[in-house]
């Protein structure tokens, strides 16, 4: 097990540094560099010079678009990044961790909210459709979450948005923070607003990821109650609740629980789409910013903190199948 | 003694491609007597009725020959086209300006009335005709904010997102299905290699990496109307890692079963193994992922589209105009039919796929009794 891990581990890095390699190639490809962007309207007019441009770059690490030159650029940000350090930020100003660090609870806060919103309404739900298979709960149930995966996310959103902001007023439209009250000396009230803004994005994220969940349940609890040891535990005479709540709930959350490592990706890495339509502060709406202005640096450090994620999510979820699973054995 | 009365099903595991004929063993009577009472159905068949027994599937099959019909033969027989401006004028608006102005001492209010005739018949209503006397066209959804007919740009929308998606799906499908089957059949050092492609491109976020291609695309000066094509392209290179990984699956499991030691035992060459005796095997599950695919590609187009990353601006797409919605306070609160029937679309779209997809699996699984 323990050299299983070790191995795992080994390969994530193998896998993680050519991910860089592969990102970082790409985003030094981008036509309009930062400092292009951030001194257009000066170079049109004249009044910077090619020569202060090309300083400028330089002191950015960009003056060298060959390919040594990406390839010199690369080294030096990985480099730094073994000692800890993934930068400063070119359009925020601030080293990178400390962004993403900043804006990540704010995404994580919702995700969180929507993921445990989520788990508490689709499991009971398809365990129900499941044990009344081809029932009316059991249609409406699959047609409802078949309907929340075929929305949009930013559909969702706007249409929320549309009915309990715009039309009913019960919510606000977007942001995060009423800025025309002063919250200074007033914590609760702040933190309480802040539920107020997030409501919205939760139950958008909700009914579009619900339906996944539910199906899964469902087919997962319709599989166990074919098994050879559910038709014995009727035959022992246990009532159909016992069956259903301890034999049938407890195989079908081992499928359940690995799929839990897996989304935290999802949770940590915002939602780009969600938080533009609800101008939230965050890290989605961050680095959507960075990729259209070529912050390279925090490009590199968002989306290596995703792949670092995705990793681990996956390592984490293939080991509690292993632990929750017995009858799993290594292959490898 | 009542199954018999009904259609028996051959049993028939997954790894026998072939039905032998059924040799019941029971005495001459008996044999004659079930032969009556059932009729064996072929494998296509019985997926088939197993497919329309589902009334979901039925739903899912409805919606998409609708849309069909809609996109592909709908923009025959409307008076519009897909990016035509309706420029008859659109209705008078009429503003009442009040100045407040001093006439000899005194504060006196002077209204005067502005009148403003839009060139272009923009936001029109639904079921309106456009203003151009006796051959005056309707427009069934209105117009959008310039002017153009909302209805037909449904249709082309729904052609582009249609064609697309199939695209899609068939060439991430086909790469899959190579580097899977390719994988899982050689095994050692080219399944190592594969496989490690397959989790690079696992931890690589897809949209923060279409963003940037887009925009790379933008600065090397590619022609906007193509730039969807490509960025559809590379989603298919990123999306094939699914497929791959089924078809890897299957085929390890598939190899053990005797079928395929004794395919090895005749002698087969590789690739006749593979492509004769593999891949038909695990071509159920690859249509059903396929079909559930098909609705994912779709919100993607529609996503791209959205972030102004999809079709170029004249042409219609379904995610650009919901799209409207964000960037306009007004088109959001105030004309719904600009943004809220191509939201429909999409979702009746992804809809019908899922359903079909869903349809099929249960349909294809053969150890689902009903």
């Amino acid at each position: 097990m323990v050299k299983y891990i070790i191995k795992r581990v080994l390969y994530s890095a193998l896998i993680l540094l050519i991910v860089s390699m592969l990102l970082y190639l790409l985003i030094r490809l981008l036509p309009m560099d930062y400092v292009e962007q951030k001194f257009l309207s000066q170079s049109l007019q004249g009044t910077i010079s090619a020569e202060e441009l090309y300083r400028i770059r330089a002191l950015y690490g960009l003056e060298d678009s060959s390919f040594l030159g990406i390839c010199r650029g690369y080294w030096n940000w990985l480099t730094s990044v073994f000692h800890g350090d993934l930068g400063t930020s070119f359009l925020y100003n601030e080293p990178v961790t400390d962004v993403i660090a900043e804006h990540m609870w704010i995404s994580f806060g919702i995700a969180l909210a929507a993921f445990v919103l989520q788990y508490v309404i689709s499991i009971p739900l398809g365990i129900k459709a499941a044990t009344r298979q081809y029932g009316a709960v059991d249609y409406t149930t699959t047609v409802l979450a078949m309907i929340g995966i075929s929305f949009p996310s930013f559909f969702i959103a706007i249409l929320l948005i549309k009915v309990f902001a715009v039309d009913l007023g019960w919510f606000p439209v977007n942001g995060l923070l009423d800025v025309t009250v002063d919250w200074s000396n007033n914590p609760w009230g702040r933190f309480g607003n802040m539920l107020w803004h997030i409501v919205l994005p939760m139950v958008a994220i909700t009914i579009v990821s619900i339906g996944g969940l539910m199906r899964h349940t469902r087919t997962n609890t319709l599989e166990v109650l074919n098994q050879d040891y559910i038709r014995t535990a009727r035959a022992k005479g246990l009532s159909e609740r016992t069956v259903i709540y301890k034999h049938v709930f407890r195989n079908t959350m081992v499928p359940i629980v690995t799929m839990m490592a897996g989304v935290i990706p999802s949770l940590f890495g915002g939602m780009m789409i969600l938080e533009q339509v609800f101008a939230l502060p965050g890290i989605g709406q961050i680095a959507y910013r960075a990729l259209s202005q070529g912050d390279i640096p925090f490009i590199m450090g968002y989306n290596m903190f995703i792949a670092v994620l995705t990793v681990i999510g996956t390592l984490l979820s293939d080991i509690t199948y292993m632990l929750v699973d017995p009858r799993i054995k290594i292959t490898k | 003694m009542e199954e018999i009365t009904k259609d028996i099903i051959p049993e028939r595991a997954p790894d026998q491609p072939e039905l032998p004929e059924q040799e019941p063993e029971t005495p001459e009577e008996a044999r004659e007597s079930i032969a009556d009472k059932t009729r064996i159905i072929s494998p296509a068949r019985l997926v088939v009725k197993r497919f329309f027994r589902s009334k979901l599937s039925i739903i899912g099959l409805c919606m998409f020959i609708f849309l069909l019909i809609f996109s592909f033969l709908g923009p025959l027989f409307v008076p519009w086209g897909e990016s035509e401006s309706d420029d008859s004028g659109g209705e008078t608006m009429y503003t009442i300006i009040s100045i407040e102005t001093k006439i000899n001492g005194e504060d006196v209010i002077v209204y005067s009335v502005e009148e403003y005739t839009p060139e272009l018949n923009i936001h029109a209503d639904p079921f309106t005709y456009s203003h151009e006397g006796e051959n005056s066209r309707l427009h069934v959804f209105g117009t959008d904010e310039n002017g153009r007919d909302i209805f037909v740009r449904l249709m082309y929308g729904g052609r582009l997102s249609l064609m697309l998606s199939f695209l899609v799906v068939i060439i991430y499908t086909v790469i899959g299905i190579i580097l899977g089957g390719l994988a899982g059949y050689f095994g050692k050092w080219v399944d190592m290699i594969i496989m490690r492609i397959v989790d690079i491109l696992n931890c690589i976020p897809s949209l923060p990496i279409l963003l940037i291609v887009g925009a790379i695309y933008d600065g090397i000066d590619g022609d906007p109307s193509l730039r969807i094509y490509f960025m559809l392209g590379i989603l298919s290179l990123l999306s094939w890692t699914g497929v791959a990984r089924l078809v890897r699956g299957q085929i390890l499991f598939l190899r053990e079963q005797e079928y395929i030691v004794a395919a090895e035992a005749l002698g087969m060459g590789p690739m006749r193994k593979i492509f004769h005796h593999l891949i038909p095997n695990v071509m159920p599950q690859l249509i059903v992922s396929m079909t559930l695919g098909l609705g994912s590609i779709i919100l993607y187009e529609a996503t791209l589209s959205f972030l102004g990353l999809g079709v170029a601006p004249d042409m219609a797409s379904w995610g650009q105009m919901v799209q409207r919605a964000t960037q306009n306070t007004d088109i959001l609160s105030y004309y719904v039919m600009d943004w809220l029937p191509a939201g429909i679309m999409i979702i009746l779209a992804v809809l019908s796929f899922n359903f079909i997809g869903d349809g099929l699996r249960d349909a294809l699984d053969p150890k689902m009794k009903r």
